[in-house]
């Protein structure tokens, strides 16, 4: 049975298929003098082929982020950036057609990765007590299973940062405490501003997905990591008045975005924050990660004067210190010495500040901190010094859950489902999705 | 690049002389069988490594996929009919079914229907040749640059704010929309404005199968059914339409199963999103984006059942044709 996939799935993705075979011949030609240290290793002519999601100005900065290592090492880097990563690996897993290094989806599939074999453990490759002392502990435990390092964060974000524009007014001179003294605020400030929210949830094959870091905002906020981790886990209902609150939180902004739902399910997520600078402003709030600095109409703009944010508000005191974030969790396929290598000076802070200089991303290492504002800064420093700290909650669902959540938010968004029945659509998909 | 010239060498040389001694041996073989039998087993013989391939790379990976569609996600146990039972019981699934039962009956009335019309027009006009050129041109754009192109066309944007898509911009003229093409879910209106994508790639194909045979006829018919007094009209209904007939029921098929293979437009514009989602792109969910191999090949026995009636019945006609000649 298994060969007829080996047919089919390498058929369905030829280019990835040429770009692995031509790498993923393992060279037996490790010289006895390779030392630990990245750069210390002579790979002329070898290759790492690397996939991730980064595209444009993302994928930039990692092949900048990766040239000092070519220029030491002599080895070139493969980088394929693909919205579809998840298609290509959930592909690859059973034919064994994988690049040597790959993002990976989050820590669900991680495990899922590693328990079939595929992802090589980090824990010979890096210098562990260095990655572990340099970066924050939540971060580090995200990669972990039963305490053998299978992923690191090679790029972090923080989630559920509302975003505004200071010259309408800055709502950092008092930040709003609580989510209704945020709104309440917006719309005394409103002004010729045409709606309270800007949304847009346009993703391509992935759309839907803001939304799912909204709904996951509210509910973290609202209910606490405690009910957070468990509704993720399959332990909490869909039909739970918890998940169902943060649902009509959700769908109140929703009838106060800026062209309403049609809009959001219509425009792309990297652009959605741009009528912030319109003139008029199309919106007052613009709820989205740390990474959207680097995308849409924020790279024109100034740091500080044209835009800045605020954390999400608590809906409850309680849980007002909780922050969700994300990363580019990395794993290894193949353990070629240039993969090892590159896994290696990855890791380092050196390597991570080239990116966090170029603006777009944060580091979960303390020591990379050359960020270009303050603005930045301040969100570096969220992630190293969280309290408590959670991953992005759909990215660890089932795959099937992940996408009919995202599914059910666009038919949401616009409309076309209510709450109740998104909700109820949701819940007969877990029943199915955790069983198996 | 020594080493590709010799590849290209070993190519040119080889691959002719692997075929002629293919042939020389099957001569060989032939020896040995009576003078009688040789006509009979010659043509099977050279057939062979066609259906060979046909064999390795159609039957038996169709055969794999019967078998894990009774089979659970990795195939590592029988579950009887729980991939159907899903199928017929899941909400998306149905809507994708439903959808490809559009796609099939309106993009082929569309694509025939318009075929037809363009063909009958051009057919009188002296810049025949550009205009069938200029509708015959999607046809050669691939699916995802036209679903790109489509997608300026049918860009949203609020009302009140400048409208960048080319048909809210037209229709903004006039005072009305913006429409949400995409997003419209009442009448399947998303859908349709897909097939719509469809339709213009494809009208050229019709146009010029159908103009070819309208060619075809002879135009003595035509003359004496005028002389004896048929109007324009009269000409079409008795005479032209008659005998494009078998020609519409090709086009007609071919798009049947275009529709029914449709992904690529659905994929790059609304992701299967709002319910447009189509029984290929179900499938492609299903095996790369859920890993769930079991479902993703009992969607794909389903869309090969709803093919088999189509290709038997377009054997037939091929068949029927072939014994009028």
């Amino acid at each position: 049975m298994r060969s007829t996939y080996r047919f089919l799935a390498p058929l369905m993705m030829l280019g990835l298929l040429l770009a692995a075979c031509t790498a993923s011949s393992p060279s037996e030609t490790e010289g006895p003098g390779a030392s630990v240290e990245p750069g210390g290793e002579d790979l002329t002519g070898q290759e790492v082929t690397v996939i991730g999601t980064w595209t444009d100005a993302e994928q930039e900065s990692f092949l900048a982020m990766v040239a000092p290592w070519e220029e030491l090492t002599g080895a070139t880097v493969k980088y394929q950036g693909t919205r579809a990563i998840n298609d290509i690996l959930a592909a690859g897993i059973p034919t064994g057609v994988l690049p040597d290094l790959a993002g990976l989806p989050g820590p669900g599939q991680m495990a899922e990765y590693a328990a079939a074999g595929a992802l090589k453990p980090l824990d010979d490759v890096l210098d562990v007590g260095t990655y572990v002392s340099e970066t924050s502990p939540g971060i580090v435990e995200l990669g972990q299973i039963d305490g053998t390092t299978y992923g690191v964060f090679i790029k972090a974000a923080v989630k559920g940062l509302i975003w505004f524009n200071p010259n309408l007014h800055d709502y950092t001179d008092s930040p709003p405490a609580t989510w209704d003294d945020l709104i309440a605020q917006g719309e005394d400030n409103q002004g010729d501003a045409e709606a309270l929210w800007c949304l847009g949830i346009e993703s391509g094959d992935a759309s839907g997905w803001p939304a799912t870091d909204w709904i996951e905002e509210i509910l973290l906020h609202q209910a606490g990591p405690d009910v957070y981790n468990q509704w993720w886990q399959g332990e909490v209902p869909w039909t739970d008045p918890a998940i169902q609150t943060a649902f009509e939180t959700y769908a109140d902004v929703v009838e106060n975005a800026y062209g309403g739902g049609t809009n959001a399910v219509a425009t792309k997520f990297d652009l959605a924050g741009d009528p912030l600078f319109a003139d008029p402003s199309g919106c007052v709030f613009f709820h989205q990660a740390s990474f959207i600095t680097g995308l849409g109409a924020f790279p024109d703009q100034t740091a500080g004067t044209d835009y800045n944010a605020v954390p999400f508000p608590a809906f409850n005191d309680e849980f007002a210190t909780a922050v969700e974030g994300a990363g580019d969790l990395f794993g290894m396929f193949h353990d070629t010495p240039a993969a090892k290598s590159l896994m290696r000076y990855l890791v380092t802070a050196e390597a991570q500040d080239i990116w966090v200089a170029r603006g777009g991303a944060l580091s979960a290492n303390a020591n990379a901190t050359s960020y270009p504002d303050d603005i930045s800064a301040t969100m570096g420093g969220m992630i190293t010094n969280a309290e408590q700290f959670v991953f992005d909650a759909s990215d660890q669902m089932p795959t099937a859950m992940n996408a009919a959540f995202w599914q059910h938010m666009v038919s949401l968004t616009a409309g076309t489902e209510t709450v109740e029945e998104a909700l109820a659509a949701l819940q007969a998909v877990a029943d199915d999705a955790y069983a198996e | 690049m020594e080493e590709r010239i010799i590849t290209a060498i070993v190519a040119v040389v080889g691959v002719p002389l692997v075929l002629v001694a293919y042939i020389w041996g099957t001569e060989q073989l032939l020896r040995v069988f009576p003078d009688g039998a040789k006509p009979r087993l010659r043509p099977w013989l050279w057939m062979l490594p066609a259906l060979g391939f046909l064999g390795l790379f159609l039957v038996y990976p169709m055969i794999g996929t019967i078998i894990a569609s009774f089979q659970n996600t990795l195939g590592t146990a029988w579950v009887g009919l729980e991939n159907f039972a899903w199928f017929f019981g899941s909400p998306d699934a149905l809507s994708a079914l439903k959808n490809n039962v559009l796609w099939l009956i309106f993009l082929t009335l569309f694509v025939v229907g318009f075929g037809l019309i363009v063909a009958i027009l051009v057919d009188r006009v002296r810049y025949e040749t550009a205009a069938k050129s200029v509708i015959f041109l999607p046809l050669a754009i691939s699916m995802v640059a036209a679903s790109v192109i489509w997608l300026y066309m049918y860009q949203y944007k609020p009302p009140g704010a400048v409208q960048t898509g080319t048909l809210n911009a037209v229709i903004g003229v006039s005072g009305a929309g913006p429409i949400p093409w995409l997003q419209v879910q009442d009448f399947s209106l998303n859908t349709f404005a897909l097939i719509i994508v469809m339709t213009w790639m494809w009208t050229g194909f019709g146009m010029v199968i159908i103009s070819a045979a309208l060619k075809g006829i002879n135009p003595e018919l035509l003359e004496a059914a005028r002389v004896d007094g048929a109007n324009e009209w009269q000409v079409f209904r008795g005479i032209v339409f008659p005998l494009l007939v078998p020609t519409l029921v090709v086009v007609g098929t071919t798009m049947i199963i275009t529709a029914l293979k449709a992904f690529d437009i659905v994929y790059a514009m609304t992701g299967g999103n709002l319910e447009t989602d189509v029984i290929a792109n179900l499938m492609y969910k299903q095996m790369f984006r859920v890993g769930d191999f079991g479902r993703a090949s009992a969607v794909a026995v389903v869309l090969l059942v709803a093919i088999v009636p189509i290709m038997f019945f377009n054997i037939g006609r091929f068949r029927a044709q072939e014994a009028v000649r």
